[in-house]
């Protein structure tokens, strides 16, 4: 293999442009969402990168689609936006998951149709694709970003989730609930899982609980069989709510305290 | 001859065919243990069972002293999780024998779970087992790793240095405006709001005329 210089922006960017080298083209795009290159010529880049067609795996998936998709989150500009949600229609599940993530972060609310469209059939329609670890849709991401985006339209429809045979996919439905609603019943639900038998799901409670800020559960999380470097994310998670928007109940010295007690 | 309760409870870990029975397993270990315990107890930090190595720790930190040298003779170079229990075990027993290792892994292992547990025990060790011109030296060598470490890239590995700075300035006064003045630093500066929390926090805590 010949030694490549270093990385710099300019060189990613041409990288990423041209079309001779596709691991070259790869990296690139996890590179520019990596350290966070958010100039103008990054993002026009990346928004042409989802329209790729010579990047294609063995399972008919576009890797540098998905690539893009996934640092185009990361870097801010909304000027990404249409084309994100174009990829919610992609033919590649993986490239729906990316722009769902990425319309997250991005925190524009314009996607929303397009995200409720991928609930469509509730339910019934949630089933598992043969051969594949994963459902029709990526229900995870689409719930969160319905969650952050505070689409309260979406109540009804993400409501049904909470029953879906997935637990995560449960979970983000809990946790997009309890993002637009406050009601303490799905902070509740989060916290129970935290007793879920699989490591993997206990994780996933953590994570959600300090996404929401869900100030009840700090004792709980403490106490969860998890690695205290996650319940440290979550605590942390709980803490940056309370000094954002102080709570009558909050008391931002008792979490600190917890966390001390994890360190 | 039947074998000694201590063995029972060392063979049922053996036996656990989950999660969930090696955890009772070895809390039961850990509620009373004996110092034949501690290979077993070392042992459980490796198996990537959170719930079982949150409860070795407890039976390692109560054994206390006598586990020490084994924690320190048995530190895994090649398992970052399993070094971070053992780390934490040895912080939480304080004993200054683990200064040297705690300093080292503080300042240079590149596990950010194992910077974290040990620059917090920096700031716990029992101070008053050292003689008074050790003492000092020891004091100041954690206060400058701490001093270091306070700008590590991980917000958690910051955390744990304020913690453990906080510790420290409070068992000895005279690093006190050290330790405020870092504190000071990362209120104003830090990116993370959580940081600078518990800066503001120590700062407070440490000024002089506060408890």
């Amino acid at each position: 293999m010949v030694e490549q210089a270093p990385l710099t922006a300019e060189r990613a960017i041409a990288n990423l442009q041209q079309q001779d080298d596709l691991g070259l083209r790869y990296y690139a795009a996890w590179w520019l969402g990596r350290c966070q290159i958010a100039r103008p010529a990054a993002v026009k880049a990346l928004i042409a990168a989802l329209d790729d067609e010579l990047d294609r795996s063995p399972d008919g998936g576009y890797p540098l689609r998905r690539n893009a998709a996934r640092a185009l989150g990361k870097l801010g500009d909304r000027q990404a936006v249409p084309a994100l949600i174009a990829c919610l229609d992609a033919s590649d599940y993986y490239v729906r998951e990316a722009a769902a993530q990425s319309l997250e972060a991005l925190g524009d609310a314009r996607c929303v149709p397009a995200l409720l469209q991928l609930l469509e059939g509730g339910l019934e329609a949630a089933q598992p694709v043969p051969g594949k670890p994963h459902l029709v849709q990526p229900y995870e991401a689409v719930l969160e970003a319905l969650g952050t985006l505070q689409a309260d339209e979406a109540i009804p429809y993400i409501r049904p989730f909470l029953d879906c045979s997935v637990a995560k996919v449960q979970y983000a439905a809990a946790r997009a609930l309890y993002q637009l609603t406050g009601e303490a019943d799905y902070g509740e639900r989060l916290v129970s899982a935290l007793q879920a038998d699989a490591l993997p799901l206990r994780r996933a409670a953590l994570m959600d609980l300090g996404a929401i800020g869900y100030r009840p559960a700090a004792e709980a999380i403490a106490q969860a069989p998890a690695e205290n470097s996650l319940k440290l994310v979550a605590l942390k998670g709980l803490l940056e709510h309370q000094l954002a928007a102080p709570a009558p109940e909050g008391d931002s010295q008792q979490l600190m305290a917890l966390m001390d007690s994890l360190l | 001859m039947g074998a000694s309760p201590v063995q029972e409870r060392i063979q049922a870990i053996e036996r656990a065919d989950s999660h969930q029975s090696l955890t009772q397993a070895v809390w039961a270990l850990a509620a009373d243990p004996e110092e034949a315990a501690i290979p077993t107890l070392i042992e459980v930090l490796g198996y990537n069972n959170p719930g079982a190595a949150v409860a070795a720790v407890e039976g390692l930190v109560r054994l206390g002293e006598a586990a020490v040298p084994s924690l320190l003779a048995q530190l895994d170079g090649y398992d970052y999780g399993a070094r971070a229990w053992a780390i934490r075990a040895l912080a939480r027993i304080g004993d200054p024998r683990a200064l040297a290792v705690l300093l080292e892994a503080a300042g240079s292992d590149f596990a950010l779970s194992v910077r974290r547990a040990a620059a917090t025990g920096l700031g716990h060790l029992h101070w008053s087992q050292l003689a008074e011109r050790e003492r000092e030296r020891a004091q100041l060598r954690a206060l400058g790793v701490l001093l270091g470490v306070a700008q590590d890239p991980e917000w958690v590995v910051r955390y744990a240095a304020i913690a453990g700075l906080q510790a420290l300035a409070t068992a000895q006064p005279q690093l006190r405006r050290q330790a405020i003045a870092q504190c000071a630093r990362l209120e104003a500066s830090d990116s993370d709001a959580a940081v600078r929390a518990r800066a503001a926090l120590a700062r407070e805590q440490l000024q002089p005329g506060s408890k």
